[in-house]
């Protein structure tokens, strides 16, 4: 390939990535730093266009951050007034009693429920106030690494053809120069990886694992809204071997967030994520809150639930990571925003300190970190999501009370993850199909409308941004053994095997539908699915409410 | 010659509206917003005649709220050389809008006002016509090309089964129809110039123009929701079904 001229800009600070994290790191940065230029990027096509979260949050990290964050209007609107937690069987919910004691860590008082994108884009406001740079639209493609260390970034290029050749309107990706850069891109964020590998930085710790959160927003009659009420549940639909449960929040104006989190690590290849979440919604506890309302967004994303074991090195030559890219998410809690700005935060006063300082690494973010209650929050909780793992749903739960209760997250054992989640599904032979209800298009829905619900669009001729490294791994791996996970995993339909002759299948790629939740990169058996970051602005448009 | 591109901020293409509740209109808060797509492709060429030496300076201007700057910075992103705000937090009527754009249009005196043929948010097509006419300027509409040449300009029009030519003379209204050109992308280091041109506020209430409104939305619905398709087995069935059912032979 020709060498391809690349015009670059400079700046102090470089984020990539405007979720809490890459928000609440230039916001701190440029409060201790005024001066230091910060250009931040971000893939969607606004702030907020590709954030799918909950979202009950915890206001700590954003007391500390902004602390006049009511004047200023955050949008924080609803504070949890009720809350409960349901164990399902089939028919019936059984309510956890005591529920601040038992599982103390699900205790909501005093937290709000929120749009995570509203509240971004809020956050991005504050920023650009403060004199952040901020560019939605344009993707981090690759680390621009010089000298052996990171440098900056490179943006993704803009006009190729679906051939790989330039089309008129081909607009070459620029190189962003930074003293430092901090990767905030999430959960399994690709220059994260890329980042992790060239520099060693997972030695030594766990291998992360990661959930899948999919999600619907509804807007139900007035009289049925009830603001603030906080529900979850646990046990059915999964069997005891399978981590997840659905959550249901009503929110702002006559809005309820609904949404299923499964545990990556799930072994029956014949499990469908998105059917258990649109089954759910028919349980007699979940279903009288829809009834009579309309669906308005559809999304889904991954979410790291490795906690405190997985957390790689956050520092490397140039750079550090913050927030769901290094995998601060406080597992029990579900709930990932006010660890992900925290870390944010500190990743901020470390990065101030090595520009002063002129030091390559920001190296004093470690002790920065565990220093601080991010540390201590996560290390109390650090065994509950393994003893799920090891021992079941039930014997986990078990395990969970008596952690809080009576240990208080001081055990003196770690429990470790044994397996990364592409390694436990289980040949389809082994395996009990699911007789999954069909859609009855008033409670539950199929694939195809949901995803329309995204508003996913992606230039239509790029190259496809997901490629099978080996199309003959995916015949006798993934079609002979497990009988196409993708096709049932994928929550936006993007997989579908397709009989290509006698005997003979093939993956059909509809790449165009794509959400961008990184599914496919984290639970595909043999890692044969290659997911590049597409053309900035693809992917999801979720509107406020997501 | 400079040319005067008017544009618009419209709730992004790929945005899924919905109508409020008491059908008085769709909700527009909190919806993603961007340049009108007609007025990104009037904004392009308005960019390639100054590049083929046609124009020298392309102004773009927008008359909404403050927050519009974001579609002036997109379109100077394109390559426009500076831009103007009318600031209003009304909502306007086109011909609320081409009063405004009179005013503007006195002030600057452009050799050309190119702009979309419609939003696509009311789908109105109507301002650049109602401009042209106050103007007492000649217009072509639908423009899928244009030629510039010896104080005149030639423009072909998408009619209903083919192509008009029209040749106006300068000083005209020009409205862009799809097939115009394919808009180019706002690079980033486009983007990050583009924060330093000029970008010039004027208050609408300043103008000294009538901006009252004199039409009102009755009610806004959702269109109707159609049924699903079936598939039938042959030719018979489908005359059977259009006989019974359908009633149509
Ligand atoms: C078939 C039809 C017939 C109609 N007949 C009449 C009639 O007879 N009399 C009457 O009064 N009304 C009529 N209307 C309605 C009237 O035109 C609307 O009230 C008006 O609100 C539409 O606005 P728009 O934004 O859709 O403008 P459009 O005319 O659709 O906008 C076209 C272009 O104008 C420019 N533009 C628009 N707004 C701005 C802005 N704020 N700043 C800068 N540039 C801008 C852009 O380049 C845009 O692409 C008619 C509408 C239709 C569809
Ligand atoms: C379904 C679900 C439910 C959740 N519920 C809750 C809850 O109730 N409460 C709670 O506190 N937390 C919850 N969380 C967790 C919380 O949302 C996350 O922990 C938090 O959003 C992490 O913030 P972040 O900034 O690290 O990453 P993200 O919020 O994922 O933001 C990363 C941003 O970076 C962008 N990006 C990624 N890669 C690139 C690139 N290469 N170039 C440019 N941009 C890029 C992405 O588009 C995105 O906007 C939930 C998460 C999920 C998935
Ligand atoms: S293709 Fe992969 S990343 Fe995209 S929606 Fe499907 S599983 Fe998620």
């Amino acid at each position: 390939m020709t060498q391809i001229e690349r015009e670059e800009m400079e700046f102090d600070v470089v984020v990539v990535g405007g979720g809490p994290a890459g928000l609440s790191a230039a916001i701190r940065l440029r409060q201790i730093a005024p001066d230091a230029s910060i250009c931040l990027i971000e893939k969607g096509s606004e702030i907020g266009a590709h954030i799918v979260s909950g979202a009950v949050i915890e206001p700590r990290s954003l007391e500390e951050l902004l602390p006049d964050w009511r004047s200023l209007g955050a949008p924080l609107n609803t504070e949890v007034t009720e809350e409960r937690m349901l164990f399902l069987t089939e028919k019936r919910a059984i309510q956890i009693p005591y529920l601040d004691r038992v599982m103390p860590h699900m205790a909501n008082h005093g937290n709000y429920v929120v749009s995570l994108g509203e509240v971004c884009r809020w956050l991005g406001e504050q920023a650009e106030a403060l004199g952040v740079e901020i560019y939605p639209g344009f993707a981090g493609a690759e680390l621009f690494i010089e000298n052996n260390r990171v440098a900056g970034v490179i943006t993704g290029d803009m006009g190729i053809e679906r051939d790989g050749t330039h089309g008129p309107n081909f607009t070459p990706g620029m190189i962003l120069r930074a003293k430092q850069t901090i990767l905030t891109e999430g959960a399994r964020g690709s220059l994260s990886a890329h980042a992790m590998k060239r520099f060693g930085l997972r030695k030594g710790v766990d291998t992360q694992t990661y959930g899948l959160g999919i999600k619907e927003v509804w807007e139900v009659p007035k009289e049925k809204h009830r603001p603030g009420l906080v529900q979850h549940s646990f046990g059915w639909p999964l069997d005891d071997h399978t981590y997840g449960g659905a959550w249901l929040y009503h929110f702002g104006d006559n809005l309820v967030s609904y949404g299923f989190v499964t545990g990556l690590d799930y072994s029956n290849t014949y499990l469908s994520p998105f059917e258990e979440m649109q089954r759910t919604k028919l349980h007699p506890a979940f279903r009288e809150h829809f009834e009579g309302g309309k669906r308005l967004i559809y999304g889904a994303r991954a979410l790291s639930e490795g906690g405190l074991q997985s957390i790689p090195r956050l520092t490397f030559p140039g750079g550090v990571l913050a927030g769901d890219s290094a995998g601060f998410l406080n597992v029990p809690k579900i709930k990932g925003t006010h660890t992900a700005m925290k870390s944010g935060m500190l990743a901020a006063e470390a990065v101030a300190e090595a520009l002063q300082t002129e030091c390559t690494e920001a190296s004093s973010l470690t002790e920065r970190v565990r220093n601080s209650w991010l540390w201590s929050e996560l290390r109390d909780v650090r065994n509950i999501r393994p003893a799920f793992a090891k021992w079941g749903m039930k014997a986990g739960a078990l395990y969970a009370g008596i952690d809080s209760m009576i240990l208080r997250g001081r055990a003196p054992w770690t429990l470790h993850h044994p397996h990364a989640d592409n390694e436990t599904l289980r040949p389809s032979a082994l395996c009990e199909q699911i007789d999954y209800p069909k859609p009855d298009n008033v409670l539950t829905f199929d694939r195809v409308s949901s995803v329309f619900l995204s508003a996913t669009n992606h230039e239509e001729n790029q190259p496809v941004h997901l490629k099978l490294r080996n199309e003959a791994i995916w015949r006798t791996v993934n079609h002979d053994v497990f009988d196409a996970p993708e096709s049932r995993y994928c929550p936006a339909g993007v997989y579908e095997q397709e009989k290509s002759g006698e005997n003979e299948w093939s993956l059909r790629i509809n790449a165009q539908n794509c959400v961008h939740c990184k599914t496919c990169d984290i639970k595909d058996p043999t890692q044969n699915i290659e997911w590049c970051t597409p053309e900035g602005s693809g992917g999801p448009n979720y509107p406020v409410g997501m | 010659m400079k040319i005067l591109v008017p544009v618009k901020r419209v709730v992004d293409y790929n945005v899924k509206v919905r109508v409020a509740a008491d059908g008085s209109g769709v909700e527009t808060q909190g919806l993603k917003m961007s340049l009108n797509p007609f007025d990104e492709i009037a904004v392009e060429e308005a960019i390639r005649l100054r590049e083929k030496g046609v124009a020298t300076e392309v102004v773009v201007v927008t008359i909404g709220v403050q927050a519009a700057q974001d579609i002036l910075r997109t379109s100077m992103a394109m390559g426009a050389d500076r831009a103007i705000l009318v600031k209003t937090d009304d909502t306007l009527e086109p011909r609320a809008v081409a009063n405004a754009l009179k005013a503007i249009v006195e002030r600057e005196q452009p050799g050309l006002v190119c702009m979309g043929k419609q939003a696509i948010d009311d789908d109105m097509n109507a301002t650049g016509q109602i401009l042209a006419a106050k103007l007492g300027w000649p217009q072509g509409t639908f423009a899928s090309a244009v030629t510039v040449a010896d104080g005149r300009i030639e423009v072909s029009r998408e009619i209903d089964g083919g192509t008009e030519v029209v040749s106006l003379a300068l000083p005209a209204v020009v409205t862009a129809d799809l097939r115009l050109n394919e808009p180019r992308y706002a690079s980033l280091p486009n983007i990050m110039k583009a924060r330093k041109k000029p970008l010039e506020t004027l208050e609408a209430a300043d103008l000294g123009v009538d901006l009252a409104s004199r039409l009102t939305v009755v009610s806004v619905a959702e269109p109707a929701e159609r049924k699903e398709g079936i598939k039938l087995g042959n030719a018979a069935e489908l005359v059977e079904k259009l006989k019974t059912e359908a009633k149509v032979i």
